[in-house]
């Protein structure tokens, strides 16, 4: 072969001028065979202690049952070694996928159109943003403090690219956004959208009203509803009947494991007023030659590779493998399973709140109902108590001053259909006993 | 072999009620448990049994090219094979289920394989640092231009607005450019498809915040003035950026570091083996020089000796004996670019692939990657124009318009002749400045009798074109559809399944 090429070694082929060779040889690790990786990638593992934990984390990451015709479909080879379907004829499967992506996600929120993933929750609210900017030329938002925090600092992040101002609305003592000043805060039509979770950071279910958003809407402001736990869609009103006109969130929990942070998938629908402003890419359904129904990408003017630095974004590679994951997870589930799934999630997490309170000292930090989280106050600082759990291979759950200065004393706890009453019980246990023996100290 | 031309109904059209799979429990009616005015009123999806699930995405991968199906000669996206063990290391469940706000106690082996990953590739690349923060590519360039402006603005010169973009650059440089406020001026490649030093010194000033480059650029060709462009940008006090979408060109044998690039970033799904999976996910780690450390993105993975001192940072290091945090404290950091840390079983990937490899075995993938698309170029050489007839690296571009011309035969043509042949078509019409682009890039990865194939399917092609047009014209023939009315697609836009209304309306 280098004979062909008309190069006598390798080294000419890749010879560079003067300068640019090495400065000093490249250090990283020995080479290793497969089982040698196996035996060392098993020595990370035994670092970590996810399954030797029980665990009550959410808080934007979710632990849900995967069924195992997920992975099984997934990891099939024409999957997961394609590239982005530009080309059309060869990649007709993978395109339908998706378009049946954008259709789950319609269907779940309520919404006319969806985009075929982008990042992950934050990122799509980022994108969501940009999106509503564009709409009104506005170069401020006001997004509530119950948004995820992880969220809103990506959305600070961003803006400091867009130049935009952030402002926030409160939380009331119920664990919901207050609104009562959210009319005077719209009426002098700053605001590009005002952006609201549910559920919220807290778990607690907190759409706007119809009338909230109605009035938003008069005002020239995108409201904007922000989805971190995906699951909720299957059994709370759906964004579009409270008045979001995007919906953007975080699809990870349909199969799609926590996996120390990612990847997940983030989700963008919006009514189809938005359609053009929409970030990344789109399947759409034509034909082809002989007429028969077939899927391609489409409406690309709007995209960096044809329009550069005008394009409503810069994404390219989203997380197509991760949508795919959940549309398979979707579609084995079926409205059945989701609706089971959802449910069993909300039990639990009464069970949860239940058992928790029970303990002396512990009561629920906010009333208003909740989806698989609850907000949590206990006796004295909560990173404490975290770690007197940890000692008892209990992860408690996040602990909301690390976000919330005022929360110091509050543990967001989640479960969801995975978390057993045994679990429940032995957190209950655990709780009673370090409080016991702090009461004992004292 | 063509897949067979079955029609595959969507999913919402198979389903029926009662063929719901039990996978949980039965729970409590939603009723039972939550006022009905927070309820949606129904839930429009189907119950599909499990096998017909099976059956749909089964076939829905039958009408699928993957690297796994057919030769994927697909230029500026380094469509390598995805080792299998890189996947069953991002699955084992320690890792797999660890929840990123674990505390860092029980996260060290999250922490090492992040760790080691950042210096690995300090290492290869001739960086200071590495943040694993950024999802993908696109999104690593907007984190390194936050990055400059960040950095600009700590120095009191925040007038630097300019990024200075070849007109051979992805286009994701300039839309990342736009998203950080930053104004954009292209800057027209030389005779020699390069950037020229003197023209990039009249466009370089006290407005100039950044230059993005990638080398090998977008044509395959080595920037070899690379160090006199550095000087100019450097000059005039901006910093050179480096997109990575091409490091599988030079990895192990020349470093960006050392050509004066001060921030880059890498596309893991490329030059990592990790699968590209449809358009995604991807993983963007970005590179910075030192003067540019505090400006990464939160957090940073600390690492420390036994005694507690901060562990030595310079070149690639066993992660043995050592412990982790995850710091979110850096005060000068630009923030956060995302919901958790990285897209952390692709680092999972990208680590067993560097173990895989070493040193050695990185420096000849690039080796060989470069042959492979030399071999090809050669190969093809005599029945396209190539519109730059040298020794290229990882990728070339040739050109049909000669074919056109005489034809009307086009390079979207050859591409969809090549679909038929049971090969993915190569990258057509980019970069912009080449008509009747054909960009292709074969990978280290294909054997010899791979590419000799190729080269024949090819050649073939362009013979018949030659004497039968419409042999190629009227491409592919074989796949599960034939060409697309886009025109259609993007005018009467049908991006959903909907629900059959209800009967009587």
């Amino acid at each position: 072969m280098l004979q062909a090429v008309g190069v006598g070694s390798l080294e000419d082929l890749m010879r560079v001028p003067e300068g640019l060779a090495l400065r000093s040889p490249v250090a990283v690790t020995p080479q290793l065979s497969e089982s040698e990786i196996a035996d060392r990638f098993a020595g990370f593992a035994a670092r970590t202690t996810a399954g030797g934990y029980i665990s009550f984390l959410g808080a934007g990451a979710y632990r849900h049952y995967i069924p195992p015709v997920v992975g099984a479909l997934a990891m099939r080879g024409e999957f997961l070694t394609a590239y982005t379907p530009y080309q059309a004829e060869v990649s007709q499967g993978y395109l339908q996928a998706t378009y049946e992506w954008q259709s789950y996600i319609t269907l779940l929120t309520g919404l006319d159109v969806a985009n075929a993933s982008v990042y992950d929750g934050a990122t799509a609210l980022a994108e969501a943003v940009i999106m509503a900017v564009n709409a009104s030329g506005r170069k401020a938002v006001l997004v509530s403090r119950a948004v995820h925090p992880n969220y809103r600092a990506v959305l600070r992040t961003y803006a400091e690219g867009l130049e935009l101002a952030i402002d926030e609305l409160p939380y009331r003592a119920d664990g919901r956004t207050e609104t009562i000043s959210l009319d005077a805060a719209l009426a002098d039509q700053r605001y590009a959208a005002v952006i609201v979770q549910t559920p919220n950071i807290f778990g607690v279910i907190d759409p706007l009203t119809a009338a909230e958003s109605g009035r938003a809407a008069a005002n020239g402001t995108v409201v904007i509803g922000v989805v971190a736990e995906a699951l909720s869609l299957a059994a709370l009103a759906t964004p579009a009947s409270w008045g979001a006109r995007i919906c953007v969130g975080e699809a990870q929990s349909f199969g799609n494991a926590v996996a120390y942070g990612g990847p997940h998938v983030g989700f963008i629908a919006a009514g189809s007023e938005h359609l053009r402003r929409m970030p990344g890419r789109l399947v759409g359904k034509s034909v082809d030659t002989e007429g028969r129904p077939a899927y391609v990408l489409t409406l690309q003017a709007r995209e960096q590779h044809i329009r550069r630095e005008k394009a409503t974004s810069n994404i390219c590679t989203n997380q197509a493998h991760c949508a795919l994951c959940a549309t398979i997870y979707l579609a084995a589930m079926g409205k059945t399973g989701l609706r089971d799934c959802a449910a069993l999630n909300i039990a639990r997490t009464r069970e949860l709140r239940d058992a928790v309170t029970a303990v002396e000292g512990f009561s629920a930090r906010f009333a208003a109902p909740v989806f698989n989280e609850v907000a949590i106050r206990v006796p004295g600082r909560a990173s404490d108590l975290l770690r007197a759990l940890e000692e008892r291979a209990i992860l408690g759950g996040l602990d909301l001053g690390r976000f919330y200065p005022e929360l110091d004393d509050t543990l967001l706890m989640t479960a969801t259909e995975l978390t057993t009453g045994a679990d429940i019980a032995r957190l209950a246990g655990a709780l009673a006993e370090v409080e016991t023996r702090a009461a004992a100290r004292i | 072999m063509p897949p067979p031309a079955f029609d595959t109904p969507l999913i919402f059209d198979t389903g029926q009620d009662g063929r719901a799979n039990c996978y949980l429990p039965h729970g409590p009616q939603l009723q039972e448990l939550l006022p009905v005015d927070l309820l949606r009123v129904d839930l429009p999806l189907p119950d599909n049994s499990e096998l017909d699930v099976v059956r749909h995405f089964t076939r829905l991968s039958h009408k699928t090219y993957g690297i796994d199906t057919v030769f994927y000669p697909l230029g500026s996206c380094t469509m390598k094979y995805n080792p299998r063990i890189n996947d069953a290391m991002a699955n084992l469940p320690a890792l797999r289920d660890l929840h990123p706000f674990a505390p860092d106690h029980a996260a060290q082996g999250a922490l090492a394989i992040m760790w080691e990953l950042e210096r690995a590739l300090a290492s290869l690349f001739g960086m200071a640092a590495f943040s694993l923060n950024p999802a993908a590519g696109a999104h690593a360039e907007l984190t390194a231009l936050l990055i400059a402006k960040a950095y600009f603005a700590k120095r009191g010169e925040s007038q630097r607005n300019v990024v200075i973009v070849p007109d051979t650059a992805h286009g994701t440089n300039p839309a990342s450019a736009a998203m950080v406020g930053f104004r954009v001026v292209s800057l027209k490649s030389d005779g020699r498809g390069r950037v020229d030093p003197v023209a990039l010194a009249a466009a370089a000033g006290p407005d100039t915040a950044v230059c993005m480059m990638t080398n090998p650029n977008t044509l395959g060709l080595f920037e070899d003035r690379i160090a006199e462009v550095s000087d100019v940008i450097h000059r005039a006090g901006a910093l050179m950026y480096y997109d990575g979408a091409n490091a599988n060109a030079l990895m192990g044998n020349t470093r960006p570091g050392d050509m004066g690039f001060d921030l880059m970033h890498l596309n893991l799904h490329k030059t990592f083996s990790i699968p590209h999976g449809g358009g995604g996910a991807g993983a963007g780690p970005v590179g910075v020089a030192a003067a540019l450390v505090p400006f990464l993105p939160a957090p940073v993975v600390r690492a420390y000796e036994v005694d507690g001192s901060a562990a030595a940072a310079d070149g690639w290091r066993d992660s043995a004996g050592l412990h982790f945090s995850l710091d979110f404290t850096a005060p000068d950091a630009i923030g956060t670019m995302r919901s958790f840390w990285s897209n952390f079983a692709h680092m999972v990937r990208a680590l067993a692939y560097i173990y895989a490899n070493g040193a050695e075995g990185l420096t000849v993938t690039s080796q060989l990657a470069v042959l492979n698309a030399n071999y090809v170029r050669v190969g093809i050489s005599d029945v396209v124009d190539i519109p730059y007839p040298e020794i290229n690296r990882h990728e070339f571009v040739a050109s049909a318009q000669g074919l056109k011309r005489d034809t009307g035969v086009r390079a979207l043509d050859l591409g969809k002749a090549l679909l038929d042949r049971g090969y993915h078509a190569p990258t057509v019409y980019f970069p912009l400045i080449v008509p009747e682009c054909l960009m292709i890039e074969p990978t280290e990865t294909e054997s010899k009798e791979t590419l000799d194939g190729f080269i024949a399917a090819f050649r073939e092609i362009v013979a018949a074109a030659r004497t039968d047009p419409e042999s190629a014209l009227g491409t592919p023939r074989t796949t599960p559809v034939g060409r697309i009315d886009e025109t259609r697609a993007a005018r009467q836009p049908d991006l959903r399944w909907k629900p059959a209304p209800p009967a009587g309306e």
